[in-house]
Protein backbone atom coordinates (compact mmCIF):
# COMPACT_ATOMS: atom_id res chain seq x y z
CA UNK A 1 0.00 0.00 0.00
CA UNK A 2 1.49 3.51 -0.96
CA UNK A 3 0.83 5.33 2.33
CA UNK A 4 1.45 8.98 0.80
CA UNK A 5 -1.76 10.79 1.50
CA UNK A 6 -0.69 13.86 -0.66
CA UNK A 7 -3.12 15.19 -2.83
CA UNK A 8 -1.70 14.27 -6.46
CA UNK A 9 -4.14 12.50 -8.78
CA UNK A 10 -4.66 8.90 -8.68
CA UNK A 11 -2.59 7.01 -11.61
CA UNK A 12 -5.32 4.86 -12.46
CA UNK A 13 -3.61 3.40 -15.30
CA UNK A 14 -0.64 1.91 -13.54
CA UNK A 15 -2.79 0.81 -10.48
CA UNK A 16 -5.52 -1.14 -12.91
CA UNK A 17 -1.96 -3.32 -14.31
CA UNK A 18 -1.43 -4.32 -11.09
CA UNK A 19 -4.78 -4.85 -9.95
CA UNK A 20 -5.16 -7.00 -13.41
CA UNK A 21 -1.33 -8.84 -12.51
CA UNK A 22 -3.23 -9.16 -8.97
CA UNK A 23 -5.97 -11.27 -10.68
CA UNK A 24 -3.85 -13.24 -12.56
CA UNK A 25 -3.76 -11.74 -16.08
CA UNK A 26 -0.76 -12.18 -17.91
CA UNK A 27 -1.81 -9.43 -20.91
CA UNK A 28 -2.04 -5.60 -20.15
CA UNK A 29 -4.51 -3.58 -20.85
CA UNK A 30 -3.24 -1.01 -23.85
CA UNK A 31 -4.93 1.96 -23.81
CA UNK A 32 -5.93 4.21 -26.85
CA UNK A 33 -3.42 6.99 -27.12
CA UNK A 34 -3.10 9.71 -30.11
CA UNK A 35 -0.60 12.49 -31.11
CA UNK A 36 -2.78 14.15 -32.95
CA UNK A 37 -6.09 15.52 -31.28
CA UNK A 38 -8.59 17.26 -33.23
CA UNK A 39 -9.98 20.39 -31.68
CA UNK A 40 -13.57 21.99 -33.15
CA UNK A 41 -14.21 25.43 -32.61
CA UNK A 42 -17.33 26.79 -31.41
CA UNK A 43 -19.91 27.58 -34.20
CA UNK A 44 -22.04 30.05 -32.26
CA UNK A 45 -21.85 31.92 -28.74
CA UNK A 46 -22.47 29.42 -25.84
CA UNK A 47 -25.31 31.26 -25.01
CA UNK A 48 -26.87 29.98 -28.44
CA UNK A 49 -25.00 26.58 -28.53
CA UNK A 50 -27.57 23.46 -27.58
CA UNK A 51 -25.70 20.96 -25.63
CA UNK A 52 -26.25 17.33 -24.84
CA UNK A 53 -24.62 14.91 -22.44
CA UNK A 54 -22.87 11.51 -23.24
CA UNK A 55 -22.54 9.12 -20.61
CA UNK A 56 -21.03 6.01 -20.09
CA UNK A 57 -23.75 4.17 -17.93
CA UNK A 58 -26.53 1.88 -19.38
CA UNK A 59 -29.97 2.10 -18.98
CA UNK A 60 -32.13 1.20 -16.11
CA UNK A 61 -32.02 -2.19 -14.69
CA UNK A 62 -29.23 -5.25 -14.67
CA UNK A 63 -28.83 -8.50 -16.21
CA UNK A 64 -31.36 -9.76 -13.71
CA UNK A 65 -33.98 -7.95 -14.85
CA UNK A 66 -33.47 -9.23 -18.27
CA UNK A 67 -31.77 -6.23 -19.85
CA UNK A 68 -29.67 -7.20 -22.14
CA UNK A 69 -28.62 -4.12 -23.77
CA UNK A 70 -25.97 -2.98 -20.71
CA UNK A 71 -22.94 -2.53 -23.73
CA UNK A 72 -25.10 -1.06 -26.27
CA UNK A 73 -25.43 2.50 -27.47
CA UNK A 74 -28.63 3.83 -25.92
CA UNK A 75 -30.71 7.43 -25.31
CA UNK A 76 -32.78 8.71 -22.56
CA UNK A 77 -34.87 11.74 -21.76
CA UNK A 78 -33.70 14.58 -20.33
CA UNK A 79 -37.15 15.18 -18.96
CA UNK A 80 -38.88 12.92 -16.29
CA UNK A 81 -35.20 11.37 -16.59
CA UNK A 82 -34.79 7.94 -14.49
CA UNK A 83 -33.26 8.15 -11.48
CA UNK A 84 -31.78 5.61 -11.43
CA UNK A 85 -29.04 4.14 -14.38
CA UNK A 86 -27.08 1.26 -14.30
CA UNK A 87 -23.44 1.79 -12.89
CA UNK A 88 -23.21 -1.20 -11.08
CA UNK A 89 -21.03 -3.66 -13.18
CA UNK A 90 -19.13 -0.15 -14.37
CA UNK A 91 -15.89 0.54 -12.40
CA UNK A 92 -15.53 2.76 -9.78
CA UNK A 93 -14.80 3.25 -5.85
CA UNK A 94 -17.61 0.97 -4.91
CA UNK A 95 -16.49 1.36 -0.89
CA UNK A 96 -15.70 5.06 -1.15
CA UNK A 97 -19.08 6.43 -2.76
CA UNK A 98 -22.74 5.53 -4.51
CA UNK A 99 -24.25 6.51 -7.58
CA UNK A 100 -27.82 7.24 -5.72
CA UNK A 101 -27.84 10.88 -6.39
CA UNK A 102 -27.79 10.96 -10.71
CA UNK A 103 -26.52 14.18 -10.95
CA UNK A 104 -22.99 12.86 -9.58
CA UNK A 105 -23.08 11.83 -13.49
CA UNK A 106 -25.49 12.99 -15.13
CA UNK A 107 -26.08 16.44 -14.51
CA UNK A 108 -29.25 17.34 -15.64
CA UNK A 109 -30.41 19.87 -13.31
CA UNK A 110 -27.28 21.70 -13.26
CA UNK A 111 -26.98 22.14 -17.23
CA UNK A 112 -30.91 22.88 -16.69
CA UNK A 113 -30.65 25.53 -14.29
CA UNK A 114 -27.80 26.99 -16.54
CA UNK A 115 -30.26 26.93 -19.47
CA UNK A 116 -32.19 29.07 -17.68
CA UNK A 117 -29.52 31.32 -16.34
CA UNK A 118 -28.76 31.95 -20.44
CA UNK A 119 -25.47 30.83 -19.89
CA UNK A 120 -26.20 28.33 -22.09
CA UNK A 121 -28.73 28.41 -25.18
CA UNK A 122 -29.96 25.02 -24.44
CA UNK A 123 -30.25 21.63 -23.57
CA UNK A 124 -31.20 18.50 -25.77
CA UNK A 125 -34.30 16.84 -25.39
CA UNK A 126 -32.15 12.97 -24.96
CA UNK A 127 -28.92 12.43 -23.45
CA UNK A 128 -26.63 9.08 -25.06
CA UNK A 129 -25.28 6.70 -23.45
CA UNK A 130 -22.13 4.74 -24.72
CA UNK A 131 -21.36 2.30 -21.86
CA UNK A 132 -17.75 1.38 -21.80
CA UNK A 133 -16.35 -1.67 -23.31
CA UNK A 134 -12.61 -3.45 -23.47
CA UNK A 135 -12.88 -3.54 -27.32
CA UNK A 136 -11.50 0.10 -28.88
CA UNK A 137 -12.40 -1.58 -32.28
CA UNK A 138 -16.28 -1.74 -31.41
CA UNK A 139 -16.19 2.32 -29.81
CA UNK A 140 -14.54 3.39 -33.13
CA UNK A 141 -16.46 1.75 -35.57
CA UNK A 142 -19.66 1.29 -34.18
CA UNK A 143 -20.10 3.34 -31.45
CA UNK A 144 -18.31 6.73 -31.75
CA UNK A 145 -19.97 6.63 -35.03
CA UNK A 146 -23.83 6.22 -33.37
CA UNK A 147 -23.04 8.90 -30.71
CA UNK A 148 -21.91 11.26 -33.60
CA UNK A 149 -25.49 10.49 -35.57
CA UNK A 150 -27.91 10.57 -32.48
CA UNK A 151 -26.15 14.40 -31.50
CA UNK A 152 -26.12 15.32 -35.13
CA UNK A 153 -30.13 14.41 -35.16
CA UNK A 154 -30.61 16.33 -31.75
CA UNK A 155 -28.72 19.15 -33.44
CA UNK A 156 -26.52 19.42 -30.69
CA UNK A 157 -24.01 22.02 -30.62
CA UNK A 158 -21.72 20.84 -28.06
CA UNK A 159 -21.52 17.82 -25.98
CA UNK A 160 -20.47 17.47 -22.38
CA UNK A 161 -18.83 13.79 -22.20
CA UNK A 162 -18.74 12.32 -18.83
CA UNK A 163 -17.01 9.24 -17.85
CA UNK A 164 -17.62 7.45 -14.98
CA UNK B 1 -15.39 8.40 -24.04
CA UNK B 2 -11.89 10.21 -24.93
CA UNK B 3 -12.61 8.28 -28.22
CA UNK B 4 -16.15 9.58 -28.62
CA UNK B 5 -14.91 12.90 -27.92
CA UNK B 6 -12.39 12.64 -30.76
CA UNK B 7 -14.97 11.50 -33.35
CA UNK B 8 -17.60 14.50 -32.18
CA UNK B 9 -14.90 16.91 -32.68
CA UNK B 10 -14.06 15.00 -36.25
CA UNK B 11 -17.81 15.89 -37.02
CA UNK B 12 -17.16 19.24 -36.02
CA UNK B 13 -19.00 19.11 -32.62
CA UNK B 14 -16.76 20.72 -29.67
CA UNK B 15 -16.55 18.70 -26.65
CA UNK B 16 -15.51 19.03 -22.54
CA UNK B 17 -14.89 15.98 -20.96
CA UNK B 18 -15.50 16.07 -17.13
CA UNK B 19 -14.08 13.31 -15.92
CA UNK B 20 -11.54 11.91 -12.40
CA UNK B 21 -9.39 9.44 -14.17
CA UNK B 22 -6.93 12.19 -15.14
CA UNK B 23 -3.78 9.99 -16.53
CA UNK B 24 -6.29 8.10 -18.67
CA UNK B 25 -7.66 10.65 -20.10
CA UNK B 26 -4.64 12.79 -20.72
CA UNK B 27 -2.87 9.53 -22.37
CA UNK B 28 -5.33 9.32 -24.81
CA UNK B 29 -5.73 13.23 -25.71
CA UNK B 30 -8.96 15.35 -25.98
CA UNK B 31 -9.50 18.84 -26.67
CA UNK B 32 -10.72 19.92 -23.42
CA UNK B 33 -10.93 18.12 -19.89
CA UNK B 34 -12.32 19.30 -16.79
CA UNK B 35 -10.64 17.32 -13.85
CA UNK B 36 -12.37 16.27 -11.02
CA UNK B 37 -10.56 14.94 -8.23
CA UNK B 38 -12.77 12.93 -6.64
CA UNK B 39 -13.20 9.27 -6.51
CA UNK B 40 -14.20 7.48 -9.43
CA UNK B 41 -18.23 7.32 -9.63
CA UNK B 42 -18.96 10.59 -9.11
CA UNK B 43 -17.20 13.00 -11.33
CA UNK B 44 -19.90 15.95 -11.46
CA UNK B 45 -19.34 16.24 -8.09
CA UNK B 46 -20.29 14.88 -4.19
CA UNK B 47 -23.54 13.36 -3.71
CA UNK B 48 -26.49 15.67 -2.91
CA UNK B 49 -23.64 18.49 -3.00
CA UNK B 50 -25.64 20.45 -5.28
CA UNK B 51 -23.87 23.93 -4.93
CA UNK B 52 -20.71 21.87 -6.11
CA UNK B 53 -22.31 20.28 -9.10
CA UNK B 54 -23.74 23.48 -9.90
CA UNK B 55 -20.25 25.10 -10.06
CA UNK B 56 -18.44 22.19 -12.10
CA UNK B 57 -21.26 21.83 -14.63
CA UNK B 58 -20.49 25.55 -15.12
CA UNK B 59 -16.91 25.36 -14.97
CA UNK B 60 -17.19 22.61 -17.24
CA UNK B 61 -19.15 24.91 -19.76
CA UNK B 62 -16.36 28.14 -19.44
CA UNK B 63 -14.26 25.91 -21.55
CA UNK B 64 -15.87 26.07 -24.52
CA UNK B 65 -15.22 29.15 -24.60
CA UNK B 66 -11.79 29.79 -22.67
CA UNK B 67 -9.75 26.42 -24.33
CA UNK B 68 -7.65 27.91 -27.31
CA UNK B 69 -5.93 24.46 -28.53
CA UNK B 70 -6.34 20.61 -27.99
CA UNK B 71 -5.17 18.83 -25.01
CA UNK B 72 -6.50 22.26 -22.60
CA UNK B 73 -6.87 20.27 -19.22
CA UNK B 74 -8.21 22.74 -16.17
CA UNK B 75 -8.39 21.07 -12.43
CA UNK B 76 -11.96 22.00 -10.74
CA UNK B 77 -10.36 23.79 -7.50
CA UNK B 78 -13.49 21.47 -5.09
CA UNK B 79 -12.38 18.97 -3.01
CA UNK B 80 -13.98 15.81 -2.15
CA UNK B 81 -15.61 16.58 1.62
CA UNK B 82 -14.64 13.35 3.71
CA UNK B 83 -10.82 14.57 3.17
CA UNK B 84 -8.18 12.43 0.88
CA UNK B 85 -8.51 8.81 2.19
CA UNK B 86 -10.62 7.87 -0.59
CA UNK B 87 -7.31 7.99 -3.21
CA UNK B 88 -5.81 4.48 -1.71
CA UNK B 89 -8.72 2.47 -2.12
CA UNK B 90 -10.05 1.98 -5.68
CA UNK B 91 -8.56 -1.67 -6.69
CA UNK B 92 -6.37 -1.97 -3.45
CA UNK B 93 -3.62 -4.50 -3.09
CA UNK B 94 -1.81 -5.87 -0.20
CA UNK B 95 -0.75 -9.13 1.44
CA UNK B 96 -3.92 -8.89 3.38
CA UNK B 97 -6.53 -9.48 -0.08
CA UNK B 98 -3.67 -10.89 -1.93
CA UNK B 99 -4.73 -14.61 -1.91
CA UNK B 100 -8.58 -13.36 -2.14
CA UNK B 101 -7.80 -11.19 -5.47
CA UNK B 102 -6.30 -14.47 -7.12
CA UNK B 103 -9.09 -16.58 -6.42
CA UNK B 104 -11.14 -13.60 -7.35
CA UNK B 105 -9.39 -13.87 -10.99
CA UNK B 106 -9.64 -17.65 -11.34
CA UNK B 107 -13.27 -17.14 -10.73
CA UNK B 108 -14.22 -15.00 -13.48
CA UNK B 109 -12.03 -16.44 -15.85
CA UNK B 110 -13.79 -19.83 -15.09
CA UNK B 111 -17.30 -17.05 -16.20
CA UNK B 112 -15.99 -16.10 -18.64
CA UNK B 113 -14.97 -19.61 -20.08
CA UNK B 114 -18.88 -20.87 -19.30
CA UNK B 115 -19.93 -17.40 -21.14
CA UNK B 116 -18.02 -18.27 -24.07
CA UNK B 117 -19.11 -21.92 -24.35
CA UNK B 118 -22.48 -20.96 -24.23
CA UNK B 119 -22.40 -18.28 -26.81
CA UNK B 120 -20.39 -20.67 -29.09
CA UNK B 121 -23.53 -23.19 -28.67
CA UNK B 122 -26.35 -20.79 -29.55
CA UNK B 123 -24.58 -19.67 -32.83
Amino acid sequence: MDQDNDAAPVGYMERTRRYYRALGYSNDYKWSRYDDVPFAPLKRPLAESKVTIVTTTSPPGGPRDGNRKLKEVWSGPTTDTPSDLHTEFMAWDKETTHTRDRETYLPILALQALVAEGRIGGLTDRFHGVPTTYSQGQTLEQDAPDIVRRCQEDNADIALLVPM
Amino acid sequence: MSLVARALEAEGIPTVVLGSGRDIVEYCGVPRFLFTDFPLGNPCGPPYERQAQAEIAAQALDLFETASAPRTTVQAPQLWPEGEGWRHVYNFIGPENRDALRAEGEARRQRQDQERQSVAKAS
